[in-house]
């Protein structure tokens, strides 16, 4: 069921835990801080996944293939009970499986990332599956808008289309930034739209960050008319955090346990962009 | 419809989880597509999407054999392979075409002759190298009872040696029906240069040389026991490949040899880089790899180790 409030109250502490999950090691925030909303909707409103059916074949499934943005899905699973909130103090000990890309031995995750440019054919490989296997269930593959860099994608799409794939939806989280480059000043992707159709397939595009936004067209995704959907999500990189909103050098972030104390004021609205330290590991 | 077919058919008629996937290469398996529906899916020319919708299916509980050239499969879909069928350890069965010298006439691009080195280096992925189609069938039928990660050498031939036992996916295999304990050479193998390492013994035994052949369908996991067996008990050993000496079963055995600290005199007969282009039996000459070649270096590899005399100390 959806309600604006509760996806607002949900996002808001999921990046307090991204916040959280980028010191000690850190983490790469602002790409998880762009796709924080889109994950808490889709899990909260859209997939039909719960804590107590994460082995049910009905479920949906979802797979991050931008991985590095996983501390916005733990975030999202520590808020919606999928996940056991006090794992994420394990983030980057190995005893645990929490680091900075996700492991299917966390709870929920229904494939394991990292290298880019890999979960939309395995999404498509389930797809096909999930088809043969008469259920209804939906494959949503979480991509980067600087993953698309990566020519597997077009494959995928090339694939995805013949076989008709009409269960499968890609949501690009389309935050305008790659690891350290705008992805316009390195390998221009507009007209993205145009290139997803030229494809053949169903292109939509939404604000990522507006939940009623999101609300109005993913109810409806993956259109069922014999080709697979993409929705472009337009986002920011490091959203609701000023101090790292839309840099360049702030996709890597292993802050100081005080610049994260003075980020968290920031996201709570209690202070606005005071972060200048440099402090930045860039991978 | 040839053996691999009638086993695909009748497996996939008993097990519903079995899908067939390729990368437009269909061409051993023409009459496969019309009887399995949509439980056969040709990608095209992509086996990057391939590897990543096998392990897709797999992850729903299919399993999934892939079929595409070696070279491309290997090469091309490496990473998919280790990121996406590795690393969950996932039921795909990855058979590849015109593996080694079988590729003959298509040139360097198409030689799969680092294959085995490739997938041997990765974690929960078996090699298997066949000799035959027999052996071919057998080994695929033994992975479909106990579907595991496999990179297969595909081989359609005729049968390269008489059949005593059923294969084993674990087991080395001897040929030779040499009984001596201490045979003067012990030639261990696989796949496609069987029927020539076969060819060569007959030559040697004329001329007095006792031969012990092995063959190990498995490079990954390896019938340690059997090559450990050789090294001890022949004076000399040749490993006889169509692949690179650089990463194939030479290297494997001289890891094996290193680790149980085995002192012992062993030579390939492998490739040492691509090999000029050409049809299969001047391909196998002109590289050395035919039964006549292989007994020739054989011979010399001999004779070197005759001439090489204990130096004294002082002198």
């Amino acid at each position: 069921m959806y309600d604006r409030n509760v996806c607002e109250a949900h996002a808001l502490r999921v990046r307090e835990h991204i916040l959280a999950m980028s010191t000690d090691g850190g983490c790469f925030t602002g790409a998880s801080l762009s796709c924080a909303d889109l994950l808490v909707y889709l899990y909260s409103s859209y997939l039909n996944v719960r804590p107590d059916n994460l082995s049910d074949p009905d479920r949906d499934i979802l797979l991050l293939s931008k991985g590095h943005d996983v501390p916005a899905l733990y975030g999202t699973f520590a808020e919606l009970g999928i996940l056991e909130p006090g794992r994420l103090a394990n983030h980057l000990d190995c005893n645990d499986h929490i680091y900075w890309h996700p492991n299917r031995a966390v709870p929920g995750v229904e494939f394991h990332s990292g290298s880019l440019g890999h979960l939309l054919s395995v999404g498509m490989g389930m797809a096909l599956s999930i088809r043969l296997e008469q259920r209804q269930s939906r494959i949503v593959v979480i991509l980067g808008d600087g993953e698309l860099n990566e020519g597997s994608i077009w494959e995928a799409c090339q694939v995805a289309h013949s076989l008709h794939l009409d269960n499968l939806l890609a949501i690009v989280d389309r935050n305008w930034f790659q690891a350290n480059m705008p992805t316009e000043e390195l390998s221009p992707l507009e007209p993205l739209d145009e290139k997803f159709r030229a494809f053949g397939w169903n292109v939509l595009r939404v604000d990522g960050h507006d939940f009623d936004a999101l609300h109005s067209v993913l109810p409806d995704l993956p259109l069922r008319n014999g080709v697979p959907t993409v929705l472009i999500a337009d986002t920011m990189r490091g959203k609701g955090v000023p101090s790292i909103e839309a840099r360049a050098d702030r996709w890597f972030c292993n802050f100081s346990h005080d610049e994260v104390r003075q980020l968290t004021e920031e996201l709570h609205g209690t202070s606005s962009a005071t972060l200048v330290s440099p402090t930045l590991t860039v991978r | 419809m040839n053996r691999y077919e009638l086993l695909l058919r009748d497996r996939c008629a008993i097990d519903p989880r079995i899908m067939i996937l390729t990368a437009e290469n269909r061409g051993h398996m023409r009459s496969v597509p019309p009887l399995l529906g949509d439980r056969f899916v040709d990608v095209g020319i992509a086996e990057q999407t391939m590897i990543g919708m096998a392990a897709g299916l797999a992850a729903r509980g299919r399993v999934v054999v892939v079929h595409a050239l070696a070279a491309f499969l290997t090469l091309r879909a490496f990473e998919f392979i280790r990121d996406d069928v590795a690393i969950p350890n996932l039921p795909v069965i990855m058979v590849g075409m015109v593996p080694g010298v079988l590729s003959d006439g298509n040139g360097p691009t198409h030689q799969a002759i680092d294959d085995v080195g490739l997938m041997r280096a990765m974690p929960n992925v078996g090699v298997f190298c066949p000799a035959d189609e027999e052996e071919f069938v057998e080994g695929m039928a033994e992975l479909f009872d106990n579907p595991r990660p496999c990179y297969v050498r595909y081989i359609g031939s005729q049968a390269a040696y008489r059949r005593e036992h059923r294969t084993t996916l674990q087991r080395g295999i001897v040929l030779s029906d040499e009984r001596e304990c201490c045979p003067d050479v012990a030639l261990l193998t696989y796949g496609a240069m069987v029927p020539h390492v076969l060819e060569a013994v007959q030559q040697l035994e004329q001329t007095g040389v006792s031969v012990r052949v092995v063959h190990l369908p498995m490079i990954d996991p390896l019938d340690e026991t059997v090559i450990i067996e050789a090294l001890h008990d022949a004076a000399v050993t040749v490993v006889v490949e169509d692949h690179l000496i650089r990463s194939g079963l030479y290297s494997v055995v001289c890891e094996i040899a290193i680790r149980h600290r085995i002192h012992a005199s062993l030579h390939p007969i492998g490739l040492p880089t691509w090999f000029a282009a050409g049809r299969l039996p001047q391909v196998l000459r002109m590289n050395g790899l035919d039964g006549a070649s292989i007994a020739h270096r054989v011979t010399a590899i001999l004779n070197d180790e005759a001439t090489i005399q204990p130096t004294t100390n002082g002198e």
